[in-house]
């Protein structure tokens, strides 16, 4: 079970991690909604909770909250640039179909 | 796959729902747009990898408009239809911009276009048709709005735009305007010093009093800024509306065809020239030489050194000149260089290594620079949008705006009723009941005033209105509510309505109302010199009215019951009574008038016992016990 991040999307978190002057480390989930049912989650991590379960990737810490664990597990996080936009690409096996833009999934 | 942001813990926003929201940096030179992503606060560059926007919009024949660096690039060739500085005449009329006969444009007046603007306001001849000083600016706007949504990949929820401290009403309505029509969902107007600090984090810092130095390309802006409890006011602003970089790039040139003996240039040359001045300028920041090079249409050739001495000794007088803004804004802020605890460094034209000097030694301390000066106050901008778009969770700061003056309305004597006190964090909105003076009153005059002065004669008055169909009533009964309202941009709404009947006046206090800054400073000054003086006038005031009231009662009395109730002994008494009162009224005593009112008051007590007497058997007559009993 894990969760993997790019060396290039290690390096920016570690910078607004820095920037942001707290927080531990990166919490990575799944909720539902949206139009193909679930939808990803990425936020600051400013402490681990109950049941986290935590990877550490490229000195990342990321925490899952267990129950978003099977829908994401083996995924990986990039950092990319596309045209003028540029955030965090979700590279995620389970996922078998998603909505035009990605933005929510289905597994 | 979309490209997904980090958010705040528990912000994560719905599929398709993220709150993008930009701060718009929307300058006299450049205009700048930034946004908070991953919690970072960063500027979006175009596709050219350029952050900076030039504030230049053209016009052309085919109806075309070109923004930034194309238009800028053609200025000299179609200067009439290339509008540069447009942010000057921002709710300007054509008397106050002053000397146009400079300027390329055809300027006309906004009454004879039939546009619907106000008259007196300007607005341009362009090739494409008259344009108003807020489509220009719209234009700007809209290159930005579209370039972030590019870069942000979705629909902007809104966006803070920055503007000068000292912007009046007008001129923060037509930035308003401008934003609208770009389509752009304003969510607040922000002083552009105010942005510079929240940039720097100043927000979070402890409370105290800050500079911010403004040298921009083309105008100096120094504001006095105090921080308490998370919001900023802004104390005293002063500045040169003429006075920038350009001007440190004119020293330059100046200096190059002194040396080389050259007289007037064509357009050409003057730009090549001038182009090559600003370069050196910008080599200088950190290199102690330079060398400039140039061919002239005519086949001289230029190539001079510059050191970084002989360019501090040319442009010396120059920095001189934004020292004595800073000396006046201190002055009317009432402020001592000490008392300063930060200074922010703002526009391209602080790298300079001189003019950061000159402020270090005059605030005796180093000015803070870390950030790019070019970007700082978009940046801040940003960090303001992003807590107002509801991306920052809510036990976190929400800066506020302040009013800076008191806004009350005149009672009865010409005195003051404060209704929202200075300092009051807007928006914000209260409400006051007042009442009938006079029996059977039908309309009221609601003045609106702004100032800390208890007397209306000394505050500034804003708008008047009158609210008419009151019922009749007697006097005291009406019910009539006051709501003043002031929106987040600072415009105040005021409405009347009397309660029983509904009936309701309001007015929007129009542009053209605002103050500088300098005289809000002013008129604060004036509160705190006056305030003893306020309060003996307000005191005496209050008196007067009373006195009034008393003798206009007692007259009504004795012109109705005086002679069936009172012997003419005592009906003399009464009257000697309100002689004297009538006496004291003439002075300003207000101790005086309060004894002879208390007097006349002693000395009508029995009257005023025998008419209620009368009136109550009067009031009885012709009935039984009986149709009293229930």
């Amino acid at each position: 079970m894990s969760i993997t991040l790019t060396e290039n999307a290690a390096k920016h978190v570690q910078n607004f991690l820095t920037n942001r002057g707290k927080g531990v480390g990166l919490r990575v989930g799944v909720r539902t909604s949206g139009c193909s049912g679930m939808a990803y989650k990425l936020e600051f991590a400013d402490a681990a909770e109950g049941e986290d379960m935590q990877f550490v990737s490229n000195g990342v810490t990321v925490l899952v909250n267990p129950q978003s664990l099977p829908y994401i597990d083996g995924m990986e996080l990039d950092y990319t640039r596309e045209g003028l936009n540029e955030g965090f690409k979700f590279n995620n096996p389970n996922v078998k179909d998603a909505c035009g833009c990605g933005e929510s999934f289905k597994v | 796959m979309a490209l997904l942001q980090i958010s705040e813990p528990g912000l994560s926003a719905a599929p398709h729902q993220h709150r993008l929201a930009v701060g718009i940096d929307l300058g006299t030179t450049n205009s700048l747009v930034a946004t908070v992503r991953n919690g970072i606060s960063l500027v979006l560059n175009d596709e050219d990898g350029r952050a900076l926007l030039p504030s230049v919009v053209r016009y052309t024949m085919d109806g075309a408009v070109q923004v930034g660096a194309d238009a800028q690039a053609v200025q000299s060739e179609d200067p009439v239809n290339t509008i540069v500085s447009v942010k000057r005449f921002m709710g300007r009329g054509l008397a106050d911009v002053g000397d146009v006969t400079n300027l390329p444009y055809r300027f006309v007046d906004a009454a004879s276009t039939g546009s619907g603007q106000a008259p007196g306001m300007l607005q341009l001849r362009t090739i494409a048709g008259i344009k108003s000083p807020v489509e220009v600016s719209a234009e700007i706007l809209n290159a930005l709005r579209i370039r972030a949504e590019q870069s942000l990949a979705g629909e902007l929820v809104g966006a803070v735009i920055t503007v000068p401290a000292y912007f009046d009403d007008a001129q923060r309505q037509a930035t308003k305007d401008a934003a609208k029509l770009a389509g752009l969902n304003v969510l607040r107007l922000l002083n552009e010093p105010t942005a510079a600090a929240i940039a720097y984090g100043l927000d979070n810092a402890s409370e105290g009093l800050y500079a911010v130095y403004d040298l921009g390309g083309g105008t100096f802006d120094i504001s006095i800024l105090k921080l308490s409890k998370g919001v900023f006011e802004v104390l005293a602003t002063n500045g040169d509306s003429a006075l920038g970089g350009d001007d440190f790039d004119h020293r330059i040139y100046c200096w190059l065809l002194e040396k080389n003996h050259l007289s007037a240039l064509g357009a050409h040359d003057t730009r090549l020239l001038l182009t090559r001045a600003r370069a050196a300028k910008e080599e200088l920041t950190d290199r102690t030489e330079t060398r400039i090079t140039a061919v002239l249409s005519k086949g001289e050739m230029i190539d001079a050194e510059l050191t970084q001495q002989d360019f501090y000794a040319m442009s010396q007088n120059l920095v001189a000149r934004t020292l004595q803004p800073m000396r006046r804004a201190l002055r009317d802020a009432g402020l001592s260089v000490e008392e300063i605890k930060g200074v922010v460094m703002v526009g391209g034209s602080t790298r300079m290594p001189q003019v950061q000097r000159a402020v270090a030694e005059f605030f005796k301390q180093m000015p803070l620079t870390n950030l790019d000066p070019d970007k700082v106050v978009a940046l801040g901008a940003a960090i303001q949008a992003n807590v107002l778009a509801g991306n920052r969770s809510a036990d976190e700061w929400l800066l506020l705006d302040v009013s800076p003056l008191s806004l009350g309305i005149e009672t009865m004597g010409g005195l003051t009723e404060k209704i929202i006190p200075r300092n009051s964090t807007i928006p914000t909105a209260r409400a006051q009941e007042f009442t009938t003076f006079k029996d059977g009153q039908t309309a009221m005059s609601v003045h609106v005033v702004q100032g800390e002065r208890e007397l209306v004669s000394d505050c500034r008055s804003l708008a008047r209105f009158e609210l008419r169909g009151i019922p009749p009533m007697v006097a005291g009964s009406a019910r009539i509510r006051v709501t003043y309202q002031i929106d987040a941009d600072g415009l105040l709404s005021v409405s009347a309505r009397e309660q029983s009947s509904g009936v309701e006046a309001h007015i929007v206090v129009k542009p053209s109302y605002g103050l500088s800054d300098a005289e809000v400073a002013r008129m604060l000054q004036d509160s705190n010199l006056h305030a003893r003086d306020d309060m003996q006038a307000r005191a005496l005031r209050e008196q007067q009215v009373e006195a009034n009231q008393l003798l206009e009662a007692v007259n009504n009395a004795l012109e109705q019951d005086g002679d069936v109730l009172l012997s003419q002994k005592e009906q003399g008494r009464i009257r000697v009574g309100m002689d004297a009162l009538r006496t004291t009224l003439q002075g300003a005593d207000h101790l005086a008038i309060k004894r002879a009112v208390s007097q006349l008051n002693d000395a009508t007590v029995a009257f005023a016992q025998a008419r209620m007497d009368k009136s109550v058997s009067h009031a009885l007559t012709g009935h039984n016990i009986s149709e009293l009993d229930h």
